[in-house]
């Protein structure tokens, strides 16, 4: 077995007799003898590194991963380049060891990264207050509708559209049923948000996704717009690659915005961990759930930075917290500020241009195919979805069997999700036309 | 600050950290600098805004920073030296089990076929990760007397909301509409945010004399309207409640659950099981027994346990394994309180915690727990002298983690908790957690965890010895430290009261 452990037999003694004790045992006294476990629990013996690194490798290898095949998986996560400098800071010692920061004197480092952060997120979502980041997405989606249901006490309302991702709006009914609020999901209308006469002045918030789960881009400011006169929280879920080239939302009327950081620098990590942003107009500053970091002067003038707002917090208002979260996703949002340096003013707007072109080019290659046809025609930046002549599953498994991974298969609409990052290039593409072509055609 | 002269003014010399003031990266860098090349567009290009209406565009790029690769690393290089770290030194932080990071965990999780899986690869082409997960499921369920276990919260107060959610579904399910959770007053703040979350009303219970839940305050505030028990064992004062077997039998005599807070579970392991002792509901921070390292705040992840009446309602999807031994992940299940998050979770942390449970096994996730509570015992022993300053809130000797009143200090010495907290971090230590649990005045926790060395437990016993005898000289030492940090205290009033948290542009 391996151990994290210095104490020898020879430690030990000493401490037993510097604690006036005779054996470890006596120290679980408080342990009623009824309770103690009479056996040793029922694991495999401890192994030593080189074995555990050769287990963990062995169930790695019996993985698909991004480094295996040719894949154009999205649907939330993107398989987008991450730069070799990440890599080096988020494994640090001093970013990736220390506890959430509550000696602001020895986690100066910590706290001006959040700080750089909050900047970062304000700056793409253009809205004034960004906290130091949340668990991911869909919870990110589900806590806004808690600080909605703050927002506009006695509502009881959310009405959600039908391109939120399917995960967000399932957890968005889970927190709703513990705080009680109804969700009422509003079907798309060739692949865009309608809300009908859904929205009411019952409803505490409405939810879009922008572009949306099928890849379509929404018309921000005219959903913002359409149900202003009912004063619901307006709340959207960006893709924040797409926020390179998109209006951004705190000028299309949208008072919180949300949304799964993991394109911006971090791993797929088969889901996680990665970070949720949530940035929200100056109305719902002190309804923000999460940390925030401050800038302030220390006793001698010195500039530095501090946790702040905390009365909202759960450690010191307990049950009137507004929200029970306890940290952020610190590291990976370290990775999010540094990816957006790294990409830069120019960078993120190249990008958002090169996805947008190499994905129409995608989707009219895959529609020039004999009954593969668009699911809807809106305008695209880096997703589409394409409805297939013959089943998606049997596509996918064809495709598969070819090293090419061709997309989520959305089996309701018999339709391929296909996403696309950087990392796919025009010759990658064709291939993938090519190998759906040849699937489509057995 | 004062111009009196006193004894600390000597300390008050700046460092050459102290005199490099910060500047952010949105201050550094200059227009038309770079570190990202972008692919070229090597399909036909088609007119931008035929693809997308100028109606919709960003009429200004972002603004973030221009600037080069080296001074994006050296900007946070140099960040990362005004952090404090586990790596570097003792971080004492009660009921956060700072204990070592090994780097191997670091190594298989950078792994490819770990770290570049999407998180929508069917499951068939998963075979590995649907495993370790469902291994890391059994073995939290055997540390846990467990039968069932979903990994998907992604923090301990997400598994916590996780509890109170299932709590409010197992009850709804019989009919029953209870509206009330019971936490002691010793509880984490996560405790009663989370139950006001979960839209039920929180009802405090005192603490007995020991440390223990008031049982006969318990015995009075429940009845059929509540429908959980939060508890934490050993609790945040750092004592076992040996009463549990009672407290089990007056919650479920009442129809309600009991649930285990894990946030102490690294006291326990292999010794005594929540599973056995009556709970319903537990939930782990695999950042702290199972070593996921904390990041500065977070990643960690907040898995739960489960008895037989709770699983019917746990999230979906579930990992299963199928009669041929192949698993999946299986949604569906008609009584789930549904998704608390995207995707399977953290799984990130399911790969270091679960590397940790093959390197120790059972034998050594006892030797674990059982060398923390030698080692916070040895700890209090060592600070015997300091007593009459700092004595024991409860009991004589502990579990993994002790708390500490510094009353006396402060009554006798004239410096307050705070004071000692910021003078150790002259002394190169990071202070126990402070100020909690709140019962108990000027309030120390300490947790040193079994990854710290006997000279490591007397160098920091030395440390608070040194602080309180610089005190009995001159009190004004410790009320004015830290000297030595990057920045010394800071205005948190001001910050609080005109807010700026980003970076004027």
């Amino acid at each position: 077995m391996s151990t994290y452990t210095a104490t020898t037999d020879a430690d030990r003694q000493a401490m037993l007799a510097e604690i006036g004790v005779s054996s470890v045992d006596e120290l679980f006294d408080s342990v009623p003898a009824a309770l103690r476990l009479d056996r040793p629990l029922d694991l495999p013996a401890g192994l030593p590194e080189q074995d555990v690194y050769a287990h963990l490798r062995d169930l790695a290898a019996r993985n698909v991963s991004a480094e295996d095949e040719l894949t154009f998986l999205g649907g939330g996560m993107y398989d987008h380049y991450v730069p070799a400098l990440i890599d080096m800071l988020m494994s640090r010692s001093e970013f990736l060891t220390p506890y959430t920061p509550y000696q602001p004197e020895i986690s100066q480092g910590g706290l001006q990264v959040m700080f750089e952060y909050q900047t970062a997120i304000s700056e793409l979502t253009a809205l004034p207050v960004s906290n130091a980041s949340v668990y991911e997405g869909p919870s990110a989606v589900a806590a806004a509708g808690y600080l909605a249901k703050l927002a506009r006490p006695g509502r009881t309302k959310f009405v959600v559209s039908g391109g939120v991702h399917p995960h967000s709006v399932e957890t968005l009914r889970t927190y709703a049923f513990g705080f009680g609020a109804e969700v009422v999901v509003v079907p798309l209308v060739d692949g865009v948000t309608e809300w009908g006469d859904a929205v009411d002045d019952d409803t505490a918030a409405v939810f879009f996704q922008n572009p949306n789960f099928l890849g379509a881009v929404e018309d921000a400011e005219a959903l913002a717009a359409d149900v202003a006169p009912a004063g619901p929280v307006v709340v959207a879920a960006y893709d924040p690659i797409a926020l390179g080239i998109l209006k951004p939302p705190g000028e299309c009327g949208v008072d919180v915005c949300v949304g799964e950081g993991q394109p911006l620098g971090n791993r797929l990590d088969y889901g996680g961990p990665s970070f949720g942003f949530f940035a929200a107009t100056e109305e719902h500053l002190r309804r923000m759930p999460g940390r925030i970091a401050g800038e302030t002067t220390d006793v001698d003038g010195r500039r530095g930075f501090v946790l702040t707002l905390q009365t909202r917090e759960q450690h010191i208002r307990r049950e009137k917290a507004t929200s029970n979260i306890c940290t952020a996703q610190a590291l990976n949002a370290l990775g999010g500020v540094v990816y957006l340096a790294w990409l830069g003013r120019e960078g993120l707007v190249e990008l958002g241009e090169v996805l947008l072109q190499r994905t129409h080019y995608a989707r009219e290659r895959l529609c020039e195919i004999d009954g593969v046809e668009p699911l809807h025609t809106q305008p695209v930046i880096r997703e589409f979805a394409v409805r297939l002549p013959v089943p998606v599953q049997e596509v996918v498994e064809a495709c598969a069997a070819e090293g090419v991974n061709p997309g989520l298969a959305l089996v309701e609409d018999n339709a391929l999700l296909v996403a696309l990052t950087e990392q796919r290039s025009r010759a990658d593409i064709d291939r993938l036309v090519d190998t759906v072509r040849k699937a489509v055609a057995r | 600050m004062s111009t009196t002269a006193t004894t600390s003014e000597p300390l008050r010399q700046e460092t050459a950290q102290q005199r490099d003031r910060a500047t952010t990266i949105f201050e550094k860098g200059a227009p038309g600098r770079r570190a990202f090349v972008a692919p070229a567009v090597d399909v036909p290009a088609a007119d931008p805004t035929t693809l997308l209406p100028q109606s919709l565009r960003r009429s200004e790029p972002a603004r973030l920073p221009e600037i080069s690769e080296p001074e994006i690393v050296r900007h946070y290089v140099n960040l990362s030296k005004r952090n404090f770290d586990l790596d570097s030194g003792f971080y004492p932080l009660g009921s956060c089990t700072m204990k070592h990071n090994p780097r191997l965990h670091e190594r298989v999780a950078g792994l490819a076929g770990h770290a570049r899986l999407h998180p929508f690869q069917h499951p068939s082409r998963a075979q590995g990760a649907l495993e370790l997960m469902w291994r890391l499921e059994r073995a939290l369920g055997e540390v846990s007397g467990m039968p069932h276990v979903s990994l998907q919260p992604s923090a301990g107060s997400h598994g916590e909301l996780a509890g109170v959610l299932l709590s409010k579904a197992y009850h709804a399910d019989r009919g029953e509409q209870r509206t009330k959770v019971l936490t002691p007053d010793t509880a984490h703040g996560t405790n009663p945010a989370t139950v006001t979350m979960a839209g039920m009303e929180v009802v405090k219970v005192g603490t007995n004399a020991d440390g223990g839940v008031d049982v006969e305050d318990l015995r009075a505030k429940a009845d059929e309207s509540v429908a959980c028990l939060m508890l934490t064992n050993p609790n945040t004062l750092g004592v076992f409640d040996a009463n549990i077997a009672e407290i089990a039998e007056i919650v479920h005599g009442v129809g309600a659950t009991l649930y285990y807070d894990g946030a102490n579970l690294n006291a326990i392991m292999g010794v005594t099981r929540p599973g056995d002792m009556g709970f319903d509901i537990v939930h782990f921070n695999l950042h702290k027994s199972f070593t996921q390292p904390h990041g500065g705040g977070g990643p960690g992840a907040g898995p739960i346990a489960v008895s037989d009446r709770i699983e019917p309602y746990l999230m979906d999807p579930r990992i299963v394994r199928n009669d041929d031994g192949s698993f999946d992940l299986r949604s569906g299940h008609e009584k789930s309180i549904g998704r608390l998050r995207g995707f399977q979770g953290n799984y990130g942390t399911f790969v270091r915690s679960y590397a940790y449970i093959c390197s120790l096994g059972a034998e050594g996730l006892k030797d674990a727990s059982e060398t923390a509570v030698l080692n916070a015992n040895y700890l209090l022993a060592k600070l015997g002298d300091a007593a009459r300053h700092l004595p024991l809130a409860y009991g004589r000797l502990c579990m993994h983690e002790f708390v500490l009143s510094g009353a006396p200090m402060k009554r006798e010495l004239g410096i307050k908790t705070l004071d000692l907290a910021k003078r150790l971090l002259d002394y190169g230590f990071h202070p126990p957690t402070v100020y909690f649990p709140l019962l108990v005045d000027e309030a120390l926790l300490i947790e040193p965890t079994e990854t710290e060395t006997r000279e490591t437990l007397d160098a920091f016993a030395d440390a608070v010895k040194a602080i309180l005898a610089e005190a009995a000289d001159d009190p004004e030492i410790a009320r004015n430290a830290p000297y030595t940090t990057p920045v010394r205290r800071l205005d948190e009033a001001g910050a609080a009261k005109r807010p700026i948290i980003r970076q004027p542009l």
